[in-house]
């Protein structure tokens, strides 16, 4: 390569240089996106709040889930606890901790499904049926996706710290797990204002 | 201050007579890559073959419209034209291309050795190359179980109820939905790792305010990206429970609603064409000072002209559903944020003719591509503006005007600043330069072929003829005009394959470029051409917004006028 030899890199005396890490811009960035995502989804849901043309409503229907709410939003400590232990070296806490939370988000799902359940044997809804059935279904079952998709990569990682594969070099990994996990505990307080509080 | 260490390039120093691979294993080396630089060209290379074959569904349907009463296309397949001819120029030729220039570009100019996450960058191509695919495979796989339809022609905005499947029946709308939004996956994906490359992985010393306009550029776009395609693919979800499942969401019989479809589709559609344009405006921002000889004017007012851009394209949708009647508050804002973005855009025309003025002006083809888009961007943006005022709106919207105002845009502005960045950037990509006659040939024909199809394709429309119509009878004057812009888009092809014919001579014949042709002044010029797979063999430190002018100028630096 005759002309590389003419190259020169630039080189300037830098101090310090520190960036921000890679993992937790990326989850920010997607977060963003999710958020756009799901913001379309609220408002679907409200603009078509009160416009199906045959019932169920939602008063008829809907119970609000006091009890699957708390252990999904109490994961989000959990899972806090989890990280800060295995920033400590606490490898024990740090599975404890990971199942705690793997068990409420598991708690909120058995909730879900025991819920669908319901309204489809019991109270004829499905995503056919009518508008509410249609926007309720696709905004609960979006967050439910994510959380389906969350409690799979906490299991992994409760297996890694487990097996011992997972050390304080791993904090920040699990810190952008734990960063989306807080993100879709945010979501459900909305969609649990939208659809159980404002939508009744 | 800045003590230039000379420090060689590549440390690399093997003879380039590499014994011939076999054909396996040049093909296994690309597609299982994850370097930025091949998965930039694939992106490029992919992006041009559906600019090949979406290009001629255009010239198809405008030998259709070339005569009154002509029928050299089925209806049917008029209507799949002009669906398949939109898809694809903005999903899969728009998107990759500026993605694949991005991608090859970015981590060269800051300084870094790849982007953030090589592997869901190599995921991100491939889910997009997959989509575009699936879009071409309607043709044989669209007519389903009912054996009704082909490829989709429910248009490239795809309006409700046109959609349901009492009216799309057979798989062709499924097609279309499905190969969006594995597209807007990919982009998704890509823009991610864009900003994550450009916050996190910037060379010591890169600080912010010294980023290149073109990093800035596409860090805007890739943030615009996601709160732009996640609508979208919300929008395509919903679409597909509908089709699928029997849900309600655009189902008018059940009291959904069809303009919830509109702006759904819209809060994406609008700031999509700043998703595509910004890159352009990076383009812009590098070629512009390089052959006027001058730093960028005005560097801090162009990064916050970008940003407000960001923001108020997002307000700005509903322009695109004036008739559909949004009530006087409506239309009074809609009007408004419109002619409002005019002011953010209007600095940065002014920054660069500030550029060029009182600079050492080098007409390469790069520059006259540049200078056109400078022209051609004002009066796409001037149309911009007539077409903001919504009375005017309810008289020409859904006509030809608006065909010829988008076209501007995007041919006139975008695909212009990428044949600028094509000759400006194929030197560092193949280590050839691109031949200058054949390149000036190319841009006065298809100049010529651009404003011959598109300043005319404007009075069509102002004398009333729809778009996406399939044919007119001889009476109603519009023969002459039509004829003339199908001219047009004759003459374009031609310059269009004289582009082809340049990159495939210059490839084996060009003139040998060197690192840095241009005598340019960012970082992807301080490596060798093509770069090594590592980029640099020392990580770049810089002092200043032109690395490269420090080093060849140390006694008259950037950093103290900074």
């Amino acid at each position: 390569m005759s002309q590389s030899e003419a190259v020169v890199i630039p080189q300037a005396p830098v101090e310090e240089w520190k960036l921000p890490s890679k993992g937790v811009v990326g989850m920010a960035c997607l977060i963003i996106a999710e958020a756009a995502i799901f913001i379309i989804f609220v408002v679907a849901y409200l603009y078509y709040v009160g416009k199906s043309l045959s019932g169920p409503t939602p008063k008829d229907v809907l119970e609000i889930p006091i009890l699957t709410s708390i252990c999904l939003l109490s994961s989000s400590i959990t899972v806090h606890y989890a990280v800060s232990s295995l920033h400590k070296g606490a490898r024990s806490a740090t599975s404890l901790w990971l199942a705690l939370t793997v068990l409420l988000g598991g708690i909120f799902l058995v909730g879900t499904g025991m819920e669908w359940h319901k309204l489809i044997v019991d109270d004829h809804l499905t995503i056919r049926t009518n508008l509410f059935g249609t926007t309720f279904y696709s905004l609960v079952g979006l967050h439910a996706t994510h959380v389906v998709v969350g409690l799979i990569m906490l299991t992994l990682a409760l297996i890694f710290s487990l097996n011992g594969k997972m050390n304080s070099m791993h904090t920040e990994k699990l810190e952008v797990l734990s960063i989306y996990w807080h993100f879709v505990d945010a979501v459900w307080v909305i969609v649990f204002l939208v659809v159980y509080v404002f939508g009744r | 201050m800045a003590t230039q260490t000379p420090v060689p390039a590549a440390i690399d120093q093997t003879t380039e007579t590499a014994p011939r691979r076999l054909v396996f294993e040049v093909l296994q080396d690309w597609i299982s890559t994850t370097d930025h630089k091949k998965i930039g060209m694939l992106y490029i290379g992919y992006s041009l073959v559906f600019l090949v074959i979406a290009g001629f569904e255009a010239v198809l349907m405008r030998i259709q419209l070339a005569f009154p009463n002509n029928h050299a296309v089925s209806p049917q397949a008029f209507n799949r034209l002009f669906t398949m001819h939109g898809t694809t120029m903005v999903f899969f030729v728009g998107m990759p291309i500026l993605f694949g220039f991005g991608n090859y570009l970015v981590p060269l100019m800051i300084g870094a050795r790849d982007m953030a996450f090589p592997r869901l960058n190599a995921f991100s191509f491939w889910i997009s190359a997959f989509g575009g695919l699936l879009l071409y495979f309607s043709y044989i796989g669209g007519d389903g179980m009912y054996g009704a339809g082909s490829a989709p022609d429910v248009g490239w905005w795809a309006y409700a109820p046109l959609t349901a499947h009492a009216f799309s029946p057979g798989h062709s709308t499924d097609y279309w939905t499905l190969a969006v939004f594995l597209s807007g996956i990919g982009s998704v994906g890509t823009a991610l790792n864009i900003v994550t490359t450009i916050i996190s992985m910037r060379c010591p010393g890169m600080t912010m305010n010294r980023l290149p306009l073109l990093a800035w550029l596409y860090l805007s776009m890739s943030l615009l990206t996601f709160v732009a395609v996640g609508p979208l693919s919300a929008a395509q979800i919903m679409l597909m429970l509908d089709r699928y499942l029997g849900s309600h969401f655009f189902d008018a019989q059940a009291g959904g609603s069809a303009v919830l479809w509109m702006h759904f589709f819209w809060i994406f559609g609008h700031p999509e064409v700043y998703v595509l344009v910004m890159p352009a405006f990076g383009f812009a921002s590098e070629i512009i000072p390089v052959f006027s000889r001058k730093a960028i004017f005005g560097y801090t007012a162009m990064v916050a002209a970008s940003i407000g851009i960001c923001f108020v394209s997002l307000s700005v949708w509903a322009h695109h559903m004036f008739t559909v009647g949004l009530g006087p508050a409506g239309n009074a804002f809609f009007t408004l944020s419109t002619m409002a973005i005019g002011v953010p855009t209007g600095i940065k025309i002014f920054n660069w003719l500030a550029t060029i003025w009182g600079g050492k002006v080098h007409f390469t083809t790069a520059m006259l591509f540049a200078v056109a888009f400078l022209f051609q961007f004002m009066l796409a943006g001037l149309t911009g503006i007539m077409l903001s005022v919504a009375p005017l709106d309810w008289q020409l919207g859904g006509s030809y005007f608006v065909v010829a105002h988008f076209h501007f845009v995007l041919v006139g502005a975008i695909l212009f600043m990428i044949f600028a960045a094509f000759y400006y950037w194929y030197p560092k990509m193949t280590g050839r330069l691109l031949n200058e006659k054949i390149g000036k040939w190319h841009f006065w024909i298809f100049l010529i072929g651009f404003h011959l199809c598109f300043d005319l394709m404007h009075i069509p429309g102002m004398l009333g003829m729809p778009r996406r119509i399939y044919t007119y009878e001889a009476d109603r004057g519009w023969f002459l005009l039509n004829f003339l812009v199908s001219t047009g888009a004759g003459i374009q092809t031609i310059g269009t394959l004289i582009f082809v014919y340049n990159m495939v001579w210059s490839y084996f014949k060009g003139e040998i470029a060197g690192p840095d042709p241009w005598d340019a002044w960012t970082l992807e010029w301080a490596t060798a051409s093509p770069p090594p797979a590592y980029n640099f063999a020392t990580t770049p430190s810089v002092a200043s917004r032109r690395p490269l002018w420090d080093l060849k100028h140390p006694e008259d630096t950037d950093g103290q006028y900074e």
